[in-house]
This record gives C-alpha cells, structure tokens and sequence, in this order.
C-alpha cells in the first residue's frame, strides 16, 4: 500500500497501463506537454512520446470519434472531456457510434474505448463546469461508467476500463482531487466492473452513494454511529452495469433505504435504485426510501450557494433519521 | 481495369435496382436509400484502395461497401431482416460493418462516419502500418462542425486519409444552394492547408485517377486530402420520397450522363462483354435475394445479442 493522492492514483494507472500495453494511446486537450488541466497525465508525454500521448485541439466531437475509430482498428484509446458538462459535445460518438459498434456488427468490431472525464462539482466552478450529468451515459446500452470515490478505486476502475472491451465512461471527482487514501501497490489492481463495495458495514439503513457524495456519506455515517444508528455505506462504483444484487442484499438485510447523489433527482441514477429495490426488492422495506438530491436547478458559482445546493452531511443524517422514525407501511 | 471498374458500376446498380423493385412491391419494409446514378463515385475511389484499408461511409453507402468487396448476400439479407445479415437482420441498410475488409461502418448519422475514419488513419500512423482511411460523406454532411473539426485534426497530424465528398446537390430535400454558401466543398480544404480537388463524379475513370493521387499522397505520409465528387442520385432521398423539391427535366437530364454509358463511350468495341457483365451481375443479386429470402427471420432472441463484446452485462 502506498499513500497516494485522488489525482496521482489515476496518473499512476494510466503510467502502468502505457506501459503495460503498447496499443494503449492517451489524447485530448492539453493531456500531452501540459500534463492535462489537472495533471492526471503528468509526466506521460515525456515518457511515453508525442505518438501515444497527443493534444488535440478543442474538437471533442471528432477526437472522440477517432477514438471510436482507432479502438475499432485495434488501439485502446484512452481520450479526456476535461468536464462532464462537456460530454453533450461528444455524445453523439459516444451514444450513437461507440456504444452501437458491437451491436450492430454483430460482435465483429468491439469498441476498447475509455472516456476519463472529470465532474467540476465542489469546484465553484459555476453552471457549466459542474453538473453531474452521470445518468446520460448510464442509460445507454452498450456503455458502461464508473466512478471511484476514493484513489484506489479511482485507480483499479480506470485500468479496468483501460483493459475492458468495451467502451467505459470513468468520472473522477474534481471535489476529490487532492484526497489521499491508501492504493495496493500491484500494478494488476484492479476493481472489477459491476462491483459495488460496502464502504461500512452496518444493519438499520442502507445509504447507497457513488463518486463525489462518497465522503459526505462516510461522515454522515460516523456521526449517526455515535447515536447507535448503525449505517451501512454501500458505495456504487459502478452506475452501469448497476450491482443490483449487491443493493437488494443489503436492503434485505437492513430494511431501509436512503440514496444521496450530487445530481437532480429526475431521471437520475438515484431514481433507478430505488427503482430496482421498489420492483425487486419492496418486501424487503420497512418503510418508504429517501432520495437526498439538491433542488431541480442549475449548479450556482458562490461557494455559499453551492454549499447550499449540494447536500451535505446533516441532510443525509436528517434522511436517515427520517427513515428512522418511520415503521413499518409494508404489509 | 475498365471492364472491373464497369463490373463494379453495375453490380451496384443491379443490387440498387432490385432493393428499389423490392421495395415497391412491399416484400421489403423501412428506410432504403439508393445512390443509382452514383456508382462511379463508389468504384473509382475503392479500385483505388487496397482491401485491408479503412472506409467509412453513410446512410447512402450500398455502393461504396459493394465496391469495397462486401458480402452481397448478407447486405441484402440485412435488408430483408434475416439473420444471415451482416447485423442478423436487426438493423437494415445503414449499418454495414466488416473487418477482414476495414470497412469500419456505414451510418445512419450525417457526419458521423468521418472522424471514425480519422480513427482508422489515426492507428495506421500509431501502429506504422501501410494502411489508409477513406471516408464518403454527402454535401450535406458539409455544414455538420464534426467534419470540419475531422479536416484540422486530419491534416494537423498529416493522417493518412481521404475524404471523398459525393457531391450529389442534395442535402436529403434540400439544394445546395440552401445549404452551402461555397461554390465548391473544396472551398473548405484551404483553410487547413489541404490539398483538394473536385472532379466529375460520373466519370469513373476521372475519379479513380483523382482518388489514386490522393491514396498516394496518404500512403507517402503527406496527410490528407479532399476529394469533391459532383454527381446525381437519380431516386429520392429516400425510396417512396415525393421529390416535390426537384423536377423531371433535371433528372433526365443527368440520366443522360449516366455513369455506365460514360463508361461504355471509352469502351468501344466491348458491347457485348459488358452486355455480359451487366447478365452476370443481375445473376448475383438474384442468387442473393433468393439465398436472403430463405434465410430465417431476425429472432427476438437476438434482441440482447452483442450489446456488449464483454460477457454477462446485465442492467
């Protein structure tokens, strides 16, 4: 185990995965001499060249189609949308080319593909550089999308997705970027896909979160702990395929739900965990679910807003509660 | 070379010609659209290719994955949804893909095919092979921003394609002079300091000399090039299209250029080889409807099949 920071973990996995792999190829804007706006590519150009490691301009429409092309012809691009927010440019190869391919050759083309991209929220980095738009690739058939909430999951789900067949959307968290956290030194680490972790164990309520929240539901759990509500932490990891066992196993076994997501709730990959629990698993509930979002609004600039508009660690305690205090409405 | 060039025209037209008759008598059902009328441009670029090269191609792209060497069988299977298509018959004609071919997909998305090309030039100078990327779009595909990002990023890093432009004068029901201000897609090439070139697109022979001077280019590692076709697709958008936007003069008119008689006026004397050829070319599109007719519908079992290349992805 070595301690490693949010941002050097995933520098970490593309290093191994360069050169553990020469078909792998890194591009994007400013990922190659600048080291990427955020230095996840730090120091990659220099060591591994000007033909694998490649800045393209502003294009994200055409570079990611090239990805989609260069994975089909036998590479294994790795590309950067430097913000979430800016996928709805690429979403085009990314939904109708990348995610189809396999389908519509009939298993003959695969689409190796890895799309990094970061969310902004946390940032104050205002409206359009901070949405968590995660639910638009996760209802695509064909993709699938991670999120680490910590470095060494950020690490083990971008090789994962760097040696996967098919094309992966990995979010980092901008919120995270300087987080540290124990990673396993094995250059073979890896978190394998469609796997969800309980982060910590426990039995009155299951509190499912994923990437940014991750921290905020650790922290709500400790202090609820010292109250004697033992909350059990179950951090997604991977929103598609979505660990729908791994979901109903817990709230089998605690009986109450409550999910917390930085996104809006409609149409979002909250709303389909208590989707799955509602159609799967609605014996198992004591009582009605909770789905702690921020209001049906754009991401406000002022830091104090944003504080305002991201849930925080005493709305989820106050969910909990809820769900709590509630008994039994299931026959 | 001129009898294959001719053999090629003609199977795309007799393939065309039959998926039309097809489609009027109701045996087949969707969206078709037809390049009759455009063959020379599909011949004369892919005879100046090389089988493993890459190709990408668009909604209209029956001829250009004939000309390539796709299987004629399993494209029109694909058009009567049987399972022996190339995509088990699930998604009709927009959607040819074959890799012992580099044909890396025709698309249903205007555009889209272009910086998957990119994609195929792009391995080609990262893995240092020989090979090359052509990719045909429409006129219409011109004011999609995808393309014109492909041009500055294709010849930033002197990619080893091609962009064939099948001018036809038609964006679905539009005329060009609607949609484009330039005189001529070539026009668009020189801000990026790329070599282009516009040619009579009905002239086969005139195409291929063109689409060889820039193949040559793209192998010599001189970077892209772009190649105007100006052509005429003789059907509607798409077949059962009302063409209410154009008039019967101005399709009779490019009948009477049409490729094949071109073609036929640089090859005196050879009447009745081609007349033969023509024979031997209808023969293969009914042995391909007759094998794709008795081949067994698309399941609703495949429904789930190939969504992912990986096993057991369930959401």
């Amino acid at each position: 185990m070595t301690r490693r920071k949010y941002w050097q973990a995933i520098n970490d996995a593309l290093r191994e995965e360069l050169a553990r792999d020469e078909r792998v190829v890194l591009f994007g804007e400013d990922v190659g001499a600048p080291g990427g706006p955020f230095g996840a590519t730090k120091g990659l150009f220099d060591e591994f060249g000007p033909v694998r490691v490649r800045d393209t301009p502003i294009s994200e429409a055409a570079f990611t189609g090239m990805a989609v092309g260069s994975a089909m012809a036998g590479l294994r691009p790795v590309v950067e949308i430097m913000f979430l927010d800016f996928l709805p440019l690429a979403l085009d190869q990314l939904a109708n080319q990348a995610a189809k391919t396999c389908y519509l050759s009939m298993g003959h083309y695969s689409v190796p593909l890895t799309l990094r991209t970061m969310c902004g929220a946390h940032l104050g980095a205002g409206p359009q550089h901070s949405q968590n738009l995660e639910a638009w690739p996760a209802s695509v058939p064909g993709l699938k999308v991670v999120w680490g909430g910590t470095p060494a999951d950020a690490k083990g789900l971008l090789k994962s997705a760097v040696r996967d067949p098919d094309p992966v959307v990995v979010i980092e968290s901008a919120g995270l970027w300087s987080a540290r956290g124990d990673v396993p030194d094995d250059p073979d680490h890896v978190v394998p896909l469609g796997e969800a972790a309980i982060r910590t164990p426990g039995t009155d309520v299951t509190l499912a979160c994923w990437g940014g929240m991750v921290p905020r539901a650790d922290a709500a759990a400790a202090a609820l702990a010292e109250d004697g509500i033992s909350v059990e932490v179950l951090d997604l990891r991977t929103l598609l395929p979505m660990d729908s066992a791994r979901i109903l196993a817990s709230v089998a076994a605690t009986g109450r739900l409550v999910v917390a997501q930085d996104a809006t709730g409609p149409g979002s990959v909250g709303s389909d965990v208590i989707r799955i629990v509602a159609t799967q698993g609605f014996g198992s509930l004591r009582t009605a679910p909770e789905l702690v979002t921020p209001p049906f609004a754009p991401v406000p600039f002022p830091p104090s807003l944003a504080q305002a508009y991201f849930p925080q660690e005493s709305e989820i305690v106050a969910a909990v509660r809820r769900v709590m205090s509630k008994e039994t409405v299931v026959a | 070379m001129k009898l294959r060039l001719y053999r090629t025209m003609s199977l795309i037209r007799q393939f065309e010609t039959a998926a039309s008759r097809l489609m009027a008598s109701g045996e087949l059902a969707g969206f078709l659209h037809l390049s009759i009328g455009q063959e020379a441009v599909a011949a004369g670029v892919c005879d100046a290719l090389d089988r493993d090269d890459y190709l990408t191609t668009t909604h209209r792209g029956h001829g250009h994955c004939l000309a390539k060497g796709a299987n004629v069988r399993q494209m029109m299977a694909e058009l009567f949804a049987r399972a022996g298509g190339y995509c088990g018959g699930r998604s009709g004609s927009m959607h040819v893909a074959d890799p012992a071919l580099g044909i890396l997909g025709a698309n249903a998305i205007v555009g889209a095919g272009v910086p998957i090309a990119l994609g195929g030039a792009f391995s080609a100078q990262v893995l240092g092979d020989a090979r090359i990327a052509v990719t045909f779009f429409g006129e219409g595909a011109v004011a999609e921003g995808v393309v014109h990002e492909s041009f500055n990023i294709a010849a930033l890093s002197k990619l080893p394609i091609v962009f064939v432009c099948e001018n036809n004068g038609y964006a679905e029901m539009t005329p060009v002079e609607t949609h484009l201000r330039a005189a001529s897609v070539t026009e668009y090439a020189r801000p990026h300091r790329m070599p282009a070139e516009s040619v009579d697109g009905n002239d086969v022979l005139a195409v291929r000399d063109a689409a060889r001077r820039a193949v040559e280019r793209a192998r010599a590692g001189e970077g892209p090039t772009l190649l105007e076709c100006r052509t005429y697709r003789w059907h509607g958008h798409f077949e059962g299209d009302a063409q209410g936007y154009r008039n019967a003069e101005e399709v009779d008119q490019w009948r009477t250029r049409d490729p094949l008689l071109v073609l036929r006026a640089h090859l005196d004397g050879t009447g009745d080889q081609l007349d033969a050829i023509d024979r031997a070319c209808a023969d293969e599109v009914a042995d391909a409807i007759a094998w794709a007719r008795v081949q067994p519908d698309a399941s609703p079992d495949s429904l789930t099949a190939h969504v992912y290349r990986s096993k057991e992805v369930v959401a």
